[in-house]
């Protein structure tokens, strides 16, 4: 597959949303939780509480939704800031109780708009990205389609990050890129080559962890290593000290980019 | 217009309309128009008032160095990591070409930032440089802040951030992004190590510079008429279909949503910030 189609492939409408992964990976323990508390519940954001095995966690997605009417009632899986406020107010939940914080990101970006942008947009990202990176509980983020920008790293300051063997990852979309770059959106294809957006390329760049064999509806062998894999490491993460996990995710990022 | 001023001239000064022909010779950098009241303005005036038209009060862009002397003290200002330069790191087309023309214009990188005194007051120091790709966000850009926050941290030091940026530098793709967190967690280290941090939202503060550090602030001021946005205007237009009202995401905008403390003149800016970091007890003891 080219980039380009890893791009199609992780925006098709067809696969797997966030509370399909919700469903199959926690069934019925799974308690949605809404509200940011300041403003309104952002629908484009699905988040509760759920035990995986024997283990509390918070589970925190962008949702697309699956048929036209889902899409129009979650925004398309673009959150606005009370969106972002919401998933920071259920970590901080988790924080107390010290329970692992599991991010399923699913967005072409955060919402543009004028809502979007009075409410503090910009303000929503920089405070989640500031207090999850030191959030003393493990947070494990999965990449389950399409990652747009601030508004998936919105979600994405974990412990580990994973991605789906077709989900892309990115600064900017390719048909973004192409168009200011070369003024010409059509050249799609070229740009999303040359932003390294794909799973395969962002593990080469050392920005996440692991590659993800990508589930089918009914995969439940496939499901039960997922739920095996996640738990395992939010065991791992949870034998930490406060200290020694914050200061493994501060290092994590701070390597980012340092070698020049 | 007369019958005659189709005849071909015969030479080039009878082509000059009259009213031209006694205009003394001026070089063209002497005069800068204000964008704002379109006022001519002798460039050292301008440069001289802060680089602000003298008539309509309109703020000029500044470059990185000229935000340096703005704030620090005669010769104060030491740079951190000034031979730290972008590379090209993923192959991306065009990179090299653009980041050299960017380098042609005097500004090795979209940020300078080191440590100076403000007011006698030690001081850690970033500014970013509109001139350089329009301040865009790259590797570079988030190791230097990240180190400056890291060393203002390790120094019990306040530190003072101007921004300006279009956003994340595409060109160097996801890294670019995660300087985004980097940024975000030095800033956090600062902040929870009792430090005072102040943003200065400089025109324009857009993107992933504003979705981190930029609104991280403990005190965020804000230039008159600066864009402060996450999306600039045009996406929004793009996305919504729809004008936007004319002083959406305007400094003033920003400060009556709720998001920056103050919108402060550039001839108040430096006194606010000695100001800001006395009563956080920074220079107190030189002082007693």
């Amino acid at each position: 597959m080219t980039a380009y189609e890893k791009v199609m492939a992780a925006r098709d409408s067809g696969k797997l949303t966030a509370v399909d992964y919700i469903a199959n990976m926690f069934g019925d323990s799974f308690i949605e939780l809404h509200g940011d508390r300041r403003f309104a519940d952002d629908k484009a954001v699905v988040s509760g509480l759920a035990m995986l095995y024997d283990m509390p966690v918070t589970v925190i997605g962008l949702e697309k939704g699956r048929n036209t009417k889902e899409r129009m009632e979650r925004n398309f899986g673009q959150a606005h800031p009370e969106g972002y406020r919401k998933a920071l107010r259920l970590m901080k939940q988790a924080e107390k109780f010290r329970r692992p914080v599991l991010c399923l990101v699913d967005t072409s970006g955060a919402f543009c708009g004028i809502g979007a942008e009075e409410r503090g947009q910009g303000q929503a990202i920089a405070e989640n990205l500031m207090e999850m990176m030191a959030l003393k509980t493990p947070i494990l983020t999965i990449l389950i389609g399409e990652g747009g920008s601030g508004g998936a790293l919105a979600l994405a300051v974990a412990d580990e990050v994973w991605m789906l063997e077709n989900s892309v990852y990115s600064v900017i979309s390719p048909e973004g890129c192409a168009s200011i770059l070369w003024k010409d959106s059509t050249k799609a294809p070229q740009a999303a080559e040359a932003l390294k957006m794909t799973a395969q390329d962002l593990f080469d760049l050392g920005v996440i962890e692991r590659i993800i064999r990508q589930p089918k509806a009914d995969d439940k062998a496939m499901f039960e290593s997922l739920k095996l894999l996640v738990s395992r490491t939010f065991e791992k993460n949870l034998a930490m000290t406060d200290e020694e996990l914050t200061n493994a995710r501060y290092n994590r990022f701070r390597k980012l980019g340092a070698g020049i | 217009m007369d019958l005659f001023s189709f005849r071909k001239p015969k030479n080039e000064l009878e082509s000059l309309p009259d009213e031209q022909q006694n205009v003394p010779f001026i070089p063209d950098e002497m005069w800068i128009k204000c964008p704002k009241c379109n006022t001519m303005l002798l460039t050292t005036d301008m440069e001289e008032n802060l680089h602000v038209c003298t008539k309509c009060d309109h703020h000029f862009r500044m470059n990185a160095k000229q935000r340096i002397s703005m704030f620090a003290d005669g010769d104060s200002f030491v740079e951190h990591d000034a031979d730290m330069e972008s590379k090209n790191i993923l192959d991306f087309p065009g990179y090299d070409a653009k980041l050299e023309k960017a380098r042609a214009k005097g500004s090795k990188e979209s940020v300078i930032c080191g440590e100076c005194k403000i007011g006698g007051i030690n001081t850690v120091l970033c500014a970013m440089d509109p001139d350089f790709m329009m301040g865009s966000m790259g590797t570079v850009t988030g190791e230097k802040i990240t180190r400056a926050f890291e060393y203002a941290t390790d120094n019990s030091l306040p530190i003072v951030v101007c921004t300006a940026a279009g956003g994340a530098r595409m060109q160097e793709g996801i890294l670019s992004l995660m300087q985004m967190a980097k940024t975000s967690g030095a800033v956090k280290r600062h902040n929870d190590a009792g430090l005072l941090y102040i943003t200065i939202l400089t025109d324009p503060t857009t993107g992933g510079v504003t979705a981190s550090f930029a609104m991280e602030g403990d005190i965020i001021l804000a230039e008159p008429d600066t864009l402060v946005a996450f999306a600039g205007p045009r996406v929004i237009e793009q996305t919504i279909r729809q004008k936007l009202p004319k002083d959406f995401q305007t400094s003033e905008f920003v400060l009556q949503k709720g998001f920056i403390d103050a919108v402060v003149s550039r001839s108040n800016l430096k006194d606010m910030v000695v100001k800001l970091l006395r009563i956080h007890g920074y220079g107190v003891e030189e002082a007693e």
